[in-house]
């Protein structure tokens, strides 16, 4: 039944499906962050409370849930090429970490534009703050450890491990507003009684949600687009594809 | 539109800065690593047609140096 799936192991054909996927993503991406900035800049209703200030939610939410999702799928990579040692899987962990990164680092430094204003600090010790800091650091880590070996075989599987283990903090990111007296606030979309937003305000959060989601897709393709090049540049392959254009 | 004028529009009831501030950096994030990404693959095809190039000389060299 999943036979189907076999051929992709392969690095040109993985290639290919890069390639193919790559448009539909980035008109994903274009739409959703072009519609989703517009209206929750300019026609998204100001917040009774917070008043204009509260706009920065439309990319600091995005970003927060987005640097979680892409750690969730760098592990489920990092997972799939220990146990079944795909070397495509192996590359897809070190493709998704940079944009993880910096979607951590939006999430912060958009948090702390937010915390300014609305708490009177940039940034607290808070068990929400610091755990999300930690994941920056995952996300780091993971990179300079597959970058520390100059036998990449050595450096893949030490980099998966590394993703895995870092799992543990993601249940710890999401659970901090309640496990702790966080300055934080807690949950606002996901909770699944009822939603703590209005559908005027929730309507635009979601499309730059999808948009943040497209734009993950999009680096992760390319990326893992340059990382088969790398890992495959003395295969014939490769080289007719650049000779071809 | 919840703005009266472009200057309201900048000045986001006062909060301007903050507002700004986070679209911004975070708008010179995507776009710093979209072209960083971008910029790494027409490197590496680079690299991999110099190489090309140099392999084709290299072979050029030793027919020559036979006749």
């Amino acid at each position: 039944m999943w036979k189907w799936l076999h051929p992709y192991a392969k690095a040109d054909r993985a290639y290919q499906l890069c390639n193919t996927l790559l448009p539909y993503f980035a008109v994903i991406t274009v739409v959703c962050l072009v519609v989703g900035w517009v209206w929750g800049l300019a026609f998204a209703p100001a917040d009774y409370q917070q008043k204009d200030s509260y706009r920065i939610i439309f990319i600091h939410v995005p970003s927060a849930i987005l640097s979680m999702g892409a750690y969730s799928s760098m592990a489920i990579a990092a997972i799939v090429a220990l146990v079944w040692q795909l070397r495509n899987a192996e590359l897809a962990v070190i493709a998704i970490a940079p944009v993880g990164a910096a979607m951590t680092a939006i999430a912060l430094i958009t948090g702390a534009a937010w915390g300014k204003p609305m708490w009177g600090a940039w940034w607290v010790w808070d068990a929400r703050l610091t755990s999300e800091l930690i994941l920056l650091f995952l996300y780091l880590g993971v990179l300079s450890l597959y970058h520390a070996f100059e036998d990449k075989k050595a450096a893949g599987k030490a980099a998966c491990i590394l993703a895995i283990v870092g799992v543990i903090n993601l249940p710890i990111i999401h659970f901090s507003v309640e496990w702790w007296n966080t300055l934080h606030q807690g949950a606002t979309i996901t909770k699944f009684d009822t939603s703590a937003i209005d559908p005027s305000m929730l309507w635009p959060l979601f499309i730059n949600i999808a948009g943040f989601a497209g734009f993950v897709g999009v680096i992760t393709l390319i990326r893992l687009k340059n990382e088969i090049l790398q890992r495959e540049k003395h295969r014939p392959w490769v080289r007719s594809l650049v000779s071809r254009g | 539109m919840q703005f009266e004028s472009f200057s309201d529009f900048i000045a986001m009831g006062g909060y301007g800065f903050f507002v700004w501030l986070s679209y911004g950096s975070c708008a010179a994030i995507l776009a710093g690593i979209l072209i960083s990404s971008l910029n790494d693959g027409k490197k590496l095809k680079k690299e991999v047609k110099a190489q090309m190039l140099r392999e084709e000389r290299i072979k050029k060299a030793k027919e020559e140096a036979k006749v």
